[in-house]
């Protein structure tokens, strides 16, 4: 009724729903870390910051942290809070664009080939080079959702050099170029998240390219919390107790150091057994130790002594 | 405080921090981050937003933005308070016991870049002419290799005294592991390059689709990569030149995929754990405090058993070469030794002995404990210097 004919109202009501749907994209800093938690997982504030900024800036995520640590699982939960699909890169040694990127399908190619014998030989180029015959690799599919995925590039670290500078050139962009299609640009500009484990030293561009976030074992009191939202059948004190305990563990010099997932596990051998209280049954806590030593070396160190020191610390 | 932000104050903080901003970052720089010009910009859009006037809201935010590594994100708290809450400084702000610029971030960088030598010494060492007669492999494939032929490289590890020709020779050491690496990871490439197609088994396949070769069938070759295993001999007897060869182990172990190192004197010590320790000044402290053993004497036979006894299920499979570092004088009885080398010789591909006084001139294997092992050795090598270290990537090239 803006100008009494009643056509103001539709940009307004288009600008009205766009502001709506933008807020529901851009969720709010504040909420993001209850949302995290609602999803399992608890994190800290410099995480919930450095998951808004990747939103508000645009920018890749690199989390580095030793191995256990749940740099996989931030990803994961990114993508259950925003309710979309995980797309995930594992890298590995010799991982080249094609492993990544896309691919064509050379045996239908040859099929098509075969069955249009003595057609028009730009026709059947045409054909062979079309949409139908590609093979979307995860990179390629991360920019072709209609919704905006959590593209995960997991160990980034271990991929050659080479793969790093290609990498680089489609964060910025988000196209790709493929030869006989044309240019593909991207549909939504996927969450991008890098981990890495520190095998090789990543490239200064790479780095500056991403926000970053160290991400180091959850103190005793995350944990507890982080016990009590993946298993909520725990009760508050022996969470309190495992987290406690683990934290001990971890301090001991260990070939290798457990990880939150096998304090999940751990918890949930407890639950199982039905332990309420670490103190009262010694035995069964060192019995079910193995959950969280995987070497036989540590497990020589992790005598029933040592538990039994640790428990007297920690309970 | 003076000049010092109260952020919590009011909504004119975003003005202030604004202001402040480009000093910030010139500080963060100064300090070795790496920030560029999209990185202010971007913290612009932060200061714009309304986390600007709380310093909570603030710190999380720029530390995700401006960090890049992980002593980056060590520091980052201390620069921070410094600049924005004035704590400890009193106006220009470096955060203490950090040298200006890159030097940290070179040192964290530095392992498997050439960047860690002096510019004076050269990038690629070439090896003595006349001091290879005795090893198999003479090297005539290498592809490249300066020749700038530093006198230090052909010194007795015995005759260098002064200390910075020591540390030379260590990081001459720790470069020379890491071209073999290098070089060993080259080999298998131009190997493995170019699958062969396997035409029987495709024209096999081709059958089922009328004669047109759908599904191409490549030949592999199934290669695993060498595994190194160590032992390195810490002995009195050998201290002139253990302390050369942990800085080799540390650069094989940090740059061979598979690699184990153990050290031994009366008893044998797992030391692979200690040597993965990144900085490699720290790991030669790691090791020398688990090398402390009991004095007395070098029991090779019995640290061999405990090797062969613990270890060798683990760290030893049939593409493994262990090389012992030693100059055999053992305390303990030869048959003893000799048993244990017969059972490690079973079980490895090959042994390689290192022995440092091969290169003193009029040697002979004579000490009673080398006497029994020479039977089971596939090289025995001189390892006086690093010459000798050098000539010894075209054997392991070939294993």
């Amino acid at each position: 009724m803006i100008d009494g004919t009643g056509r103001g109202w539709v940009p307004l009501i288009r600008a009205m729903l766009a502001s709506h749907l933008m807020t529901m994209t851009l969720i709010p800093r504040d909420a993001i870390s209850e949302r995290l938690a609602a999803t399992g997982y608890v994190a800290d504030r410099e995480l919930s910051t450095a998951l808004w900024l990747m939103e508000s800036l645009g920018r890749p995520l690199l989390l580095e942290g030793e191995a256990g640590v749940g740099k996989t699982e931030v990803a994961k939960a990114l993508a259950s809070m925003r309710g979309t699909n995980l797309i995930r890169l594992q890298c590995y040694e010799g991982l080249d664009r094609n492993a990544a990127l896309y691919e064509w399908n050379y045996q239908r190619q040859l099929l098509a080939i075969k069955a249009r014998e003595g057609d028009d030989a730009a026709s059947v180029e045409d054909l062979i080079f079309s949409e139908k015959f590609l093979l979307e690799r995860p990179l390629l599919a991360s920019i072709r959702q209609d919704r905006a995925p959590v593209l995960l590039i997991d160990e980034v670290d271990r991929a050659d050099e080479e793969f790093e500078a290609f990498l680089l050139e489609l964060l910025s962009d988000f196209q790709v170029s493929i030869p006989e299609l044309g240019t593909i640009a991207a549909k939504s500009i996927p969450f991008v998240i890098l981990t890495s484990n520190g095998t090789r030293e990543l490239s200064d561009a790479l780095r500056r390219r991403c926000l970053y976030h160290y991400v180091e074992f959850p103190d005793v009191d995350r944990e507890a919390r982080i016990l009590m939202a993946r298993l909520p059948g725990i009760d508050a004190s022996l969470a309190l107790q495992i987290a406690a305990m683990v934290g001990a563990i971890r301090k001991e010099a260990l070939r290798k150091t457990p990880g939150v997932a096998e304090t999940l596990d751990w918890a949930a051998a407890l639950v199982g057994i039905g332990l309420k209280d670490l103190r009262s049954d010694p035995e069964a806590v060192h019995d079910t130790l193995m959950c969280l030593i995987k070497t036989a070396e540590d497990k020589s160190r992790m005598t029933p002594e040592v538990t039994n020191r640790l428990l007297g610390k920690v309970a | 405080m003076g000049a010092v932000l109260r952020l919590q104050n009011d909504h004119d903080a975003g003005e202030l921090v604004r202001s402040r901003l480009a000093g910030f970052v010139r500080n963060l720089r100064d300090n070795g981050f790496l920030v560029g010009l999209s990185e202010t910009r971007d913290a612009l859009k932060i200061v714009a937003g309304p986390d600007a006037s709380r310093v909570s809201l603030l710190r999380p935010a720029f530390r995700a933005l401006f960090c890049a590594r992980p002593s980056d994100w060590e520091r980052f708290d201390d620069i921070f308070n410094a600049y924005w809450l004035g704590h400890g400084m009193k106006s220009v702000v470096h955060v203490s016991g950090e040298p200006p610029k890159a030097s940290t971030s070179l040192r964290k960088s530095g392992d498997g870049a050439p960047s860690l030598g002096k510019p004076g010494t050269p990038d690629r060492t070439e090896r003595g002419e006349g001091k290879e007669h005795d090893n198999p492999a003479d090297g005539r494939g290498r592809r490249e290799g300066a020749s700038t032929t530093d006198s230090l490289e052909k010194t007795d590890f015995r005759h260098i005294a002064d200390p910075e020709q020591v540390e030379e020779a260590h990081r001459l050491a720790e470069r020379l592991s890491r071209e073999m690496r290098a070089r060993l990871t080259r080999r298998e490439r131009a190997r493995r390059s170019g699958p062969r197609l396997d035409l029987r088994r495709t024209i096999h396949r081709s059958i089922a689709t009328g004669g047109t070769p759908m599904e191409l069938v490549h030949r592999h070759r199934i290669d695993k990569p060498l595994r190194l295993v160590v032992l390195l001999d810490a002995s009195g007897s050998m201290s002139l030149y253990s302390s050369v060869f942990v800085r080799f182990m540390h650069g094989v172990v940090d740059h061979f995929r598979e690699a184990e190192a153990f050290l031994f004197h009366t008893r044998l010590v797992h030391v692979s754990d200690a040597l993965r320790e990144k900085d490699a000044a720290r790991a030669v402290d790691r090791m020398s405090l688990m090398a402390q053993g009991v004095g007395g004497g070098t029991k090779i036979g019995e640290s061999l058993n405990t090797f062969n006894k613990w270890h060798a299920k683990r760290v030893i499979d049939s593409r493994t070469a262990v090389m012992i570092v030693s100059d055999g004088y053992d305390t303990g009885e030869p048959e003893a030794l000799a048993t244990e080398m017969r059972a490690l010789r079973r079980r490895c591909r090959r042994i390689i002995w290192l022995n440092p006084m091969i290169g003193w001139d009029g040697y002979s294997p004579e000490a009673r404990g080398m006497q029994a092992a020479m039977p089971y050795i596939d090289l025995f090598a001189p390892a006086h210097n690093l010459a000798s270290l050098q000539a010894l990537e075209p054997y392991l090239a070939r294993i």
